[in-house]
């Protein structure tokens, strides 16, 4: 479906993901987050770049890999995207919803 | 798409199979990825999954296990729960399923509180010492009812 991101037609999911990376921008990024009610702060955007690398870089995301990351710990993870934190993060990012069980 | 109505899940992991500690892990795990409160009361047997000595030495069931596709007397041969077992956790490692001791560690930073039975820890002549250091305490079952403290609780028997 089609929506309007900080100011950006966008094509989005069912569930709010973008489809294409491309259109992704910080704005539109910021936007989200403001939707899941989180203000965006540097240490989010250092986790959020650290994700779109990962999904570039075509390694699967899951909470076991947040940990062995070297970039934050699972329990910073969770202080910084409450209430669903790969689920939240990625959808900041504008890569897909990951598809892992762990 | 709205949001779940589950707002907590409660297990209650009462046996020490590898496939029934994993099948309460993956579940609270994934509690907690959907922004749902989870905790684990390990009671009786599942006790085993919390023992420091004993949690990396837990295993599959080969008898008694239909989905084994072994007959049950083939199953009870020495050294088949051990190759059953091994050959199970290789396949969990090929989708990076962490082993027990390090999935604990991921629930406990996760938010996931981990209980132990009080009557089970009596029964089996355990201690605190006896059992992770990740444990959020021993309860009474009463103690982990109380815990059904909001609406939208679910309370699952493993």
């Amino acid at each position: 479906m089609e929506a309007v991101l900080a100011g950006n037609k966008v094509n989005l999911t069912e569930d709010g993901y973008l489809v294409d990376f491309s259109q992704w921008t910080k704005e539109i990024g910021t936007e989200i987050a403001k939707q899941e009610g989180i203000e965006m702060t540097d240490r989010h955007w250092e986790v959020i770049k650290w994700i779109q690398e990962q999904v570039k870089a075509d390694n699967a995301l899951s909470v076991r890999g947040i940990k062995k990351s070297g970039v934050l710990d699972i329990k910073e993870f969770y202080a910084l995207f409450p209430g669903g934190p790969l689920k939240i993060s990625t959808k900041i990012a504008g890569v897909p919803k990951p598809k892992s069980c762990i | 798409m709205g949001k779940t109505v589950i707002k907590k899940m409660l297990f209650v992991l009462s046996k020490a199979t590898l496939e029934n500690a994993y099948a309460a892990f993956i579940m609270a795990n994934g509690a907690r990825m959907e922004g749902i409160e989870a905790e684990i009361f390990f009671t009786f047997f599942g006790l085993e999954a919390i023992q420091t000595k004993k949690l990396n030495k837990l295993s599959v069931a080969t008898v008694g296990n239909p989905a084994m596709h072994i007959p049950t007397m083939v199953g009870g041969l020495p050294g088949m729960e051990g190759f059953a077992t091994k050959m199970m956790k290789k396949e969990m490692d090929k989708l990076d399923m962490p082993p027990v001791d390090e999935f604990l560690e991921i629930l406990s930073a996760s938010g996931v509180k981990l209980w132990a039975c009080k009557l089970a820890v009596d029964m089996f002549h355990l201690s605190e010492k006896d059992l992770i250091e990740d444990l959020d305490g021993i309860l009474t079952i009463g103690d982990f009812y109380n815990r059904a403290d909001q609406e939208g609780t679910q309370l699952l028997f493993i």
